[in-house]
């Protein structure tokens, strides 16, 4: 890939300055946009159903998430009596840096990224998967018992939706030929979604399980467990909790946009903006289906991941290595169709075989 | 290998967001398994019947509005009859057919509660509540048209109600009717047949036609277990014998059945007020009833079938201006006492469902 920019830019002072301004960028950028987020799904989920959302602060509302920081950063930090205190403090940094630490490698746009590592794609996996235990500190360090059974079953449900996740982002790899996120927007002159909807499905759904995002936001479950893991915490440490919440599925939102829908690549537009648009068009069907299903039960869930995305996701695999390894040069349309068709028959076949429900226990 | 567990207590209430107000279930759980539920109420406990015992007839028809508070018509219907059987007043035609539309209007009200709050237990995240409030503010809005007021109405008497409709009420009304079977299409399309509903509502929380009967359950409980008994059929009060509606019933008597229960009574009521609108007389709408009313001494127990099942008020009168007795059956409180044997199996997730599914209103379990 002799197109890219390389890195780190010829700027003068070189390797320190980008990195000093990129951590900037990213800091900033992840911030920002959260506050965004927050108030755009707020006054999606207002239009989704039937009222208008926040709108007194400021036009539209829009500084209602600032209000929201300001009270936030004024509110009394309470620390329970009984819990474990240094692990208490500790959890929502735990829970958040992870997350921050994914940006390092999602490209804005060609040659506009923290780093560029060859293996981008298994650092965002391998990274991602470490905010579930700022998640289980903060349940047990609560000494609370809603809070203990929302982080483990956190823990349970983030552990079995990687594995789906894994096999589901290795055909976006086999096709692009590399782990780099750079070179995998690079190799997307049609939209990896085309050749991958099936992997796509699994990857979305199983994102939605990873950021504990409706219908498998189990680990808060409002109407069951009050607030889940974060019941006892108030102040700026929930605020970090809220931020990392959001900042996840910009994480999701951001690794879709890159995977599947070829990042910052759109023409006419600059190529930044490209990939703003597609994150957030991400991100409004995150919040669509959140407003619209209702939650699934937790051993359903682990059972729609072992049952349904596992499988599936092998067969995704198996299929897009043979198209590779057998048809590297065969146009792309009669494989785009054929991987559709593939993707409907084993959705309705799978929806088939597998059904949710049961679960009663003889006690 | 088996490895050992160790149940644990958890209290669910008494201020948590689905305890539907002040309940408490003292639930053991081993791991997300129910073991054991022990529920406890009485923290809404105000005395009203002890209390109503100090006042005269009519001074109890407030009280009667702040037990079922989602369903205050019901209440004051309920109350008002068990006083006119006691003291044998008549009501006339028109406040009766009167009483029939708000009371139907009223189970429309509480059952869009209960349906929009049964499917936000399930997880759909606010959306379906919101929507059917929207659906209960034109209710409310007629009744108060009627009676001035949006919660607790007061607007039975006995003998007739307290004042008659104004003119802009037929048309608000029917306006309302010809509207909300479609509301009811769009609202049970939005989740009746999604999976996740289906999965997690579907043999969910059995309630078996025997125990059914046997812990005297009534309302939709009773008939999504398949017991056909609807108190406007089995025992006609007021002019309910002249409407045509049919009496929903379940087969498994699971969640999912008590859900669709609902929505299909829904349909019915809005059929019922039809009807009533269009044989609607004119004339009087409140009888003579003397100010200081001395009801002979004897008993009487009046019935209805509130949205939420049969409520009775049992009189005792001593020839006095207040009741000797004045007690509640509180459809409530009956079905509340098939919760533990529902309960116990599930998973902690679905015990809310099954809870929301009874629909409850802690004012009428507590009193």
């Amino acid at each position: 890939m002799s197109n890219l920019a390389p890195l780190p830019p010829d700027w003068p002072g070189g390797y320190w300055l980008h990195w000093g301004v990129f951590v900037i960028i990213i800091l900033a950028f992840v911030l920002l946009t959260v506050l965004i987020f927050i108030w755009y799904e707020r006054r999606g989920l207002g239009r989704f159903q039937a009222r208008v959302g926040p709108n007194r602060a400021g036009p539209f509302g829009i500084f209602q998430s600032v209000a929201d920081a300001v009270k936030i950063l004024t509110k009394e930090d309470i620390v329970p009596a009984k819990g474990d205190k240094i692990v208490f403090w500790l959890a929502p940094v735990v829970a958040f840096v992870p997350v921050l630490m994914v940006f390092a490698v999602i490209p804005f746009q060609s040659g506009a990224l923290l780093a560029d590592l060859n293996v981008g794609i298994l650092y965002v996996v391998a990274v991602s998967s470490v905010s579930v235990i700022g998640i289980f500190m903060a349940g047990w360090s609560s000494n609370n018992k809603y809070s203990l059974i929302g982080a483990m079953r956190t823990v349970a449900q983030v552990v079995s939706y990687e594995i789906p996740l894994g096999l589901a982002i290795i055909g976006v790899v086999l096709i692009s030929g590399s782990l780099s996120l750079t070179e995998i927007v690079a190799a997307q002159n049609i939209p990896f979604i085309l050749f991958q909807p099936l992997g796509f499905l699994i990857f979305l759904l199983a994102s939605l399980a990873e950021i504990n995002r409706a219908p498998f936001d189990v680990m808060e479950a409002d109407s069951e467990l009050v607030a889940g893991f974060h019941t006892e915490y108030s102040g700026m440490k929930f605020g970090l909790f809220f931020l990392a919440e959001y900042a996840e599925a910009l994480v999701a939102s951001a690794i879709i946009a890159t995977l599947f829908l070829g990042g910052w690549r759109g023409g006419v537009l600059p190529p930044v903006l490209w990939f703003l648009i597609k994150v957030f068009g991400v991100f409004f069907l995150i919040f669509w289906i959140r407003s619209t299903v209702p939650r699934v039960r937790i051993d359903q869930i682990m059972g729609f991941a072992w049952k349904f995305l596992l499988p599936l996701a092998l067969i995704n695999m198996f299929i897009t290595g043979i198209e590779v390894v057998l048809l590297p040069e065969a146009l792309p349309w009669p494989i785009i169709f054929v991987n559709l068709a593939i993707a409907v028959i084993l959705v309705v076949v799978w929806s088939k075989l597998f059904k949710l429900g049961g679960g009663r226990v003889e006690v | 290998m088996v490895i050992k567990t160790e149940p644990f207590v958890i209290n669910i209430g008494p201020a948590h967001p689905s305890t539907h107000g002040v309940f408490r279930m003292r639930t053991t759980l081993d791991g997300e398994v129910v073991v054991d539920l022990e529920p406890v109420f009485g923290y809404l406990h105000r005395g009203i019947e002890k209390l109503a015992e100090e006042r005269t007839y009519t001074q109890n028809i407030p009280f009667t509005d702040r037990l079922d508070y989602l369903a205050s018509m019901s209440n004051n219907l309920a109350y008002v009859m068990a006083v006119e059987k006691l003291a044998g007043i008549p009501a006339p035609e028109r406040a009766e057919y009167l009483r029939v539309i708000m009371a139907e209007l009223q189970r429309l009200a509480s059952h869009l509660i209960a349906v929009g709050a049964f499917l936000n237990d399930c997880g759909a995240f606010m959306t379906p509540i919101l929507y059917m409030l929207r659906e209960r503010e034109k209710i409310l809005d007629l009744f108060e048209m009627v009676s001035g007021q949006r919660l607790t109405y007061n607007y039975m008497r006995i003998g007739g109600v307290s004042q008659d409709i104004p003119k802009e009420f037929l048309p608000a009304l029917r306006k309302f009717v010809e509207g909300m079977p479609g509301f009811i299409d769009e609202y049970d399309q939005l989740l009746a047949e999604n999976e996740i509903l289906l999965a997690r509502s579907k043999g969910v929380g059995i309630l078996s036609k025997e125990q059914a009967i046997n812990i005297s359950a009534a309302g939709p409980v009773l008939r999504g277990s398949g017991v056909k008994w609807d108190i406007r059929k089995a025992d006609p009060y007021s002019v309910y014998d002249r409407f045509e509606f049919e009496i929903p019933t379940g087969s498994a008597g699971d969640c999912y059945d008590r859900y669709r229960v609902r929505v299909e009574e829904m349909r019915q009521s809005v059929r019922i007020i039809k009807q009533a609108m269009e044989q609607l007389p004119l004339g009087e709408v409140r009888a003579l009833v003397p100010q200081r009313l001395h009801p002979p001494v004897g008993e009487a127990y009046g019935r209805i079938e509130a949205p939420k099942g049969e409520l009775g008020f049992y009189l005792v009168s001593d020839n006095s201006i207040a009741p000797y007795r004045f007690h509640i059956r509180a459809p409530s409180l009956m079905n509340l006492t098939a919760l533990r044997d529902m309960i116990v199996g599930w998973k902690l997730a679905d015990l809310i469902i099954i809870f929301g599914s009874i629909d409850i209103c802690m004012g009428e379990v507590d009193r």
